[in-house]
């Protein structure tokens, strides 16, 4: 079976960006998004045909193992005979589930949009940075190579930072852009580091050699070790870098809450379901050098792995922006699947935590997206993000309401809707590792089913109050996305996951562990019935509760003062101490040198300009009045 | 060879000839005088390439053909420049040298 038309996945979304982005203001409106939808059409039929050919008929080699596959290879850049960068789509379990879940969301998200984005003046752009966005995202898990993986990792940094400021007229959308960005690209300084690091190490760019168990990165035994940790182990931890600022993970999350400043459909496929997860992707993607060579540097993401997802869950049990409390969760779930690589070791059984974390990021696409969607379909329909003002719409909206309690049950791990299964697996390879982190993940399970059930018991019950105009449910294009997502986040944790997606390719049986099971249901049925305690019928419960955490409340709230520090930081430490210095120092140290050299430049200009007066005798005669100097001199002074 | 007239009677008057009309071209303000000098300069050139000729290397015969080329190319030279002066009048209605001054700083 050939794979070479899997180029087409990427190219078919990034030639409708082409379109739309230079005749989109020639075309008719309407036309951009159906194109859109048409070409997520094409890409998504194709990476279902992929996903189909890959795992059921030639993805197996002899002993059983999904085999990485190179559908297309073009050398791009040639330096010398070992180093060049090549382009091309590299097929392997991962990368293949990730491009059903790109192309899956991204045209649930396209669908949606249309109803979404109807009447908005930047219709057509939207269109266009959102087919942008998904050929990055494409060319990203089907790299090839560290470096092509790097472009297209800044190319979705940049179509999330258009996307952010799609209202870019609103000055917090700007902020929340740069924000975005600035952020992002600080984390991608260490990714850098780490791809020359780990290149210069091993010698190569190429995924298929670099996880190779035979490999360069594997033999290579370099004895310098800095603060405990090798060469190699500095190398990843920067990869890590780079990917825990994609994905949010403490300390590089500031960002994420602020991104939500972007549409609601924007969020729900770059922000909630794909390029969130780059960095889980990115850390699953070198798996192999992580678990074998550096054990210490999968530990450190374990380590913020775990931490971030409790850190986000405490701050958005407390947050009011619908929205934000989506994104501290998407940020507490992708702590999830980074705990879940960080626990697991490499081969079949022992690497059940990565099979688990692949796992959770695939239902995790589903139920988050559609999460996302709903909350769009909310604030659509009563213009405001605060959850206090919203109440009872569930006679309103009623699918909405179906579709966003199943999102709810899901993502709180109640069997058996899809987010149970992943999670479970999760919780066992926790357990399996180090009881404390089960511990950990166990409270988070029990956070997560409170707040997700304080959104949807403050949104669609309690008492109503008072609309604009009456809620009315979303059109057709708006729930259908629903229905879909709802759907899958039903069945998809059906999915023998193991069977398809292990860390060494050899698929694997897994086993129910009610033993962990049990627990983790029970806790979250414990969050639930607080929520539905506090926030079914609105009462003085939330705010007695509030009173006996007294000031923990309040840094929850403010999300604990993190924008405040790196403000601080920022602002009081660098900019005075560091670059107002440096920054005199090249106003009147450097720039006045140059500004002395122009100005005496200038000032002889001005004095001798004179001699150009474009009279023709005058330079003729200076002419021949030097020739005749010149005879002098030659013939009477110097004597040959 | 001419009777009677050595080489050194000709460069006097080439020498001659040459600087009436360096001194021509630096003084004369109008621009065909110019161009008139130009030719005295050019045809002084040319008496003396044929008399080196003729009374140093009488075998040879380059010192002509360079006087040819010379007469040939000053035609055509001379055709431009007129072309070029009408062109000036055309513009700025006058052919005096000192006129002619947009070209400076």
């Amino acid at each position: 079976m050939e794979f070479s038309y899997t180029i087409y996945i990427a190219l078919i979304p990034f030639a409708v960006f082409v379109i739309n982005g230079l005749f989109g203001s020639k075309i008719k409106e309407s036309f951009t998004g159906y194109l859109g939808v048409a070409g997520m059409v094409v890409a998504t039929y194709l990476s279902y045909f992929t996903a189909y050919h890959y795992f059921f008929k030639v993805g197996k080699a002899v002993d059983g193992a999904y085999q990485k596959v190179i559908g297309f290879n073009m050398e791009w850049l040639r330096f010398t005979e070992s180093l060049h960068i090549d382009i091309g789509v590299l097929l392997d379990p991962i990368s293949v589930m990730m491009l059903v879940v790109i192309t899956t969301i991204s045209l649930m998200v396209h669908i949606y949009s249309l109803g979404y984005m109807k009447g908005d003046k930047g219709y057509s752009r939207f269109f266009a940075f959102l087919s942008l966005f998904t050929f990055s995202m494409l060319g990203l898990v089907v790299a090839t190579n560290i470096f092509q993986m790097y472009m297209f990792w800044e190319l979705v940094g940049l179509s999330s930072y258009l996307l952010i400021a799609h209202y870019y007229q609103k000055p917090s959308a700007v902020a929340a852009s740069k924000k975005a960005f600035i952020v992002t690209r600080f984390a991608d300084l260490g990714f850098l580091i780490g791809i020359l690091i780990l290149s210069y190490l091993t010698g190569t760019f190429d995924f298929n050699i670099l996880c190779n168990p035979e490999g360069p990165a594997f033999m290579q035994s370099s004895s310098a070790v800095f603060l405990g940790l090798s060469t190699m182990g500095w190398a990843l931890i920067l990869i890590f870098m780079g990917g825990a600022g994609k994905s949010a993970m403490f300390p590089f999350h500031i960002w994420l809450p602020d991104a939500m400043e972007g549409p609601t459909p924007v969020s729900a496929l770059i922000h909630a379901a794909t390029m969130v997860v780059a960095g889980v992707f990115l850390i699953a993607r070198l798996f192999p050098i992580f678990a074998i060579v550096a054990p210490n540097a999968l530990e450190v993401v374990a380590v913020i792995g775990g931490f971030s997802s409790i850190f986000a869950a405490v701050i958005a049990c407390t947050q009011t922006d619908i929205k934000r409390i989506l994104a501290f969760s998407t940020m507490s779930q992708i702590g999830y699947m980074m705990l879940a690589l960080g626990v697991s070791g490499y081969g079949a059984e022992a690497g059940l935590g990565f099979m688990a974390s692949m796992f959770h990021l695939f239902t995790h696409a589903m139920f988050k997206a559609l999460l996302f969607l709903g909350a769009g379909a909310i604030i659509h329909a009563i213009h405001t993000n605060n959850l206090s003002e919203m109440g009872n719409l569930r006679k309103y909206m009623p699918i909405t309401h179906i579709t966003f309690l199943i999102a709810c049950l899901a993502i709180s791990g109640i069997p058996p809707f899809a987010g149970f299964f992943s999670k479970d697996e999760i919780l066992v390879a926790a357990y399996n590792h180090n009881q404390i982190y089960f511990w950990v993940e166990w409270i988070v399970a029990g956070l997560t089913a409170f707040y997700m059930f304080r959104l949807y018991f403050g949104i669609f019950w309690g008492k109503e109050k008072k609309y604009e105009h009456t809620p009315h449910e979303a059109p057709f294009s708006m729930t259908f996305p629903l229905i879909f997502l709802a759907i899958a986040s039903a069945i998809v944790g059906f999915i023998p996951f193991s069977n398809f997606v292990t860390s060494d390719g050899l698929p694997f049986d897994i086993q129910m562990h009610w033993e962990i099971a049990l627990p983790s249901i029970g806790i979250a049925i414990f969050g639930i019935i607080v929520a539905f305690v506090f926030y079914k019928k609105e009462s003085d419960l939330p705010n007695r509760a509030v009173a006996s955490f007294g000031s923990f409340y309040k840094y929850a709230l403010n999300k604990f003062y993190f924008d405040e520090l790196y403000l601080f930081v920022a602002k009081k430490v660098i900019f005075k101490r560091f670059s107002s210095p440096i920054a005199w120092f090249d106003r009147h140290i450097i720039d006045a040198t140059m500004d002395g050299v122009a100005t005496i430049t200038n000032y002889i200009a001005l004095k001798i300009k004179g001699l150009q007066s474009g009279q023709l005798q005058q330079y003729a005669s200076v002419f021949v009045s030097g020739v005749l100097l010149l005879i002098v001199i030659f013939i009477y002074l110097i004597s040959v | 060879m001419i009777e009677g007239i050595s080489i050194h009677h000709i460069l006097t008057v080439t020498t001659i000839m040459f600087f009436i009309g360096a001194y021509g071209f630096l003084t004369r303000k109008n621009l065909i005088t110019m161009l008139m000098s130009i030719e005295l300069v050019l045809n002084a050139v040319n008496i003396n390439f044929v008399a080196f000729n003729k009374y140093l290397y009488p075998e040879n015969m380059q010192g002509h053909f360079f006087s040819m080329f010379i007469i040939g190319i000053a035609a055509a030279e001379a055709a431009v420049a007129i072309a070029i002066i009408i062109n000036i009048y055309r513009n700025i209605h006058s052919i005096d040298v000192e006129d002619i001054e947009q070209m400076k700083y």
